[in-house]
């Protein structure tokens, strides 16, 4: 295990940027939610990695910060797909491009 | 080399899976493969000795959210993709330009700095026993509020997923629809 942080890191910021793309890029609603999960998870990616390499891993802060995070990202994953589940029924329709009806 | 091979292969094994989640057609492959990214990440943390988290990531991600995708797909009729139809918005060099550069501007400054080049020194572990003891005193505030959180969560995810009922504007409509069948019964 001799992996330095940056590793750690760099993985995070391409698995943020994959799930960044997937989420501006994507036409279907769905696709753009699992877009954003994978962008909390490279941030949780991050928090584990700083508190390995961390001066004072028996704080467990980064550990803490994580669960709660989980919890969170639970949380707006049910209603996020709730919502989607109640625009298909009035709209017919998931795609992001076609619910324009605050388009200005 | 050989000893970052577990950390190697669960990083290509995340990123790939992460790519094809958001590149393919078919949304349930692209539910399958945003499940094993987030299987990958449990491994990764398995690795950095954070156990409980890994096996909350995979409690959480790999059972309960990939299950709830693949739900949504189906109740979204999601799964029946039309051979022409396109799954990418239509300015994809924009959106590719812009996700480039969020990325350099995420790794430009990681590569820089020398002191996140360091070797861990310490090894650090995080019992169960230890997060059970910190959970119930010092973050117990904001243990309560997350429970409070996911009650509202659940509470609110029934209710604007649940079917609506339809207004009652022609009473006289249940009247009518068995003597239909019985006519055509007849």
């Amino acid at each position: 295990m001799n992996i330095p942080l940056a590793h750690y890191l760099i993985l995070s910021a391409l698995l943020f940027s994959v799930g960044f793309a997937g989420a501006i890029l994507r036409r279907n609603a769905v696709v753009v939610l699992i877009g954003m999960e994978l962008m909390l998870n490279a941030a949780n990616l991050n928090f584990i990695a700083f508190w390995r390499f961390g001066p004072h891993p028996e704080a467990l802060t980064g550990v803490m910060f994580v669960i709660f995070s989980i919890a969170i990202a639970a949380a707006e994953a049910a209603v996020g797909l709730a919502l989607v589940i109640a625009i298909y029924r009035h709209r017919h329709t998931v795609q992001v491009e076609q619910i324009d009806a605050l388009r200005g | 080399m050989l000893s970052n091979l577990p950390f190697l292969s669960c990083a290509v094994l995340t990123l790939l899976a992460a790519i094809a989640a958001m590149t393919l057609r078919n949304l349930v492959h692209c539910a399958l493969c945003a499940a094993a990214s987030f299987a990958g990440l449990a491994a990764i943390y398995l690795q950095l000795n954070a156990e409980f988290v890994g096996f909350a990531q995979i409690l959480v991600y790999v059972g309960a959210v990939a299950i709830l995708i693949v739900f949504t797909i189906l109740l979204t009729h999601g799964s029946d993709v039309k051979a022409g139809e396109p799954v990418r918005s239509s300015s994809l060099w924009t959106g590719l330009g812009v996700a480039a550069v969020v990325l350099s501007a995420l790794v430009a400054p990681i590569t820089r700095s020398a002191s996140l080049w360091l070797l861990p020194s310490a090894n650090p572990q995080a019992p169960v026993a230890a997060i059970g003891r910190v959970l119930m005193t010092q973050y117990v505030l904001p243990l309560e509020t997350i429970g409070l959180l996911l009650t509202a969560a659940l509470l609110g995810g029934v209710v604007i997923a649940m079917r609506e009922k339809p207004a009652r504007k022609t009473p006289t409509k249940p009247s009518r629809a068995p003597s239909r069948e019985l006519s055509h019964a007849a």
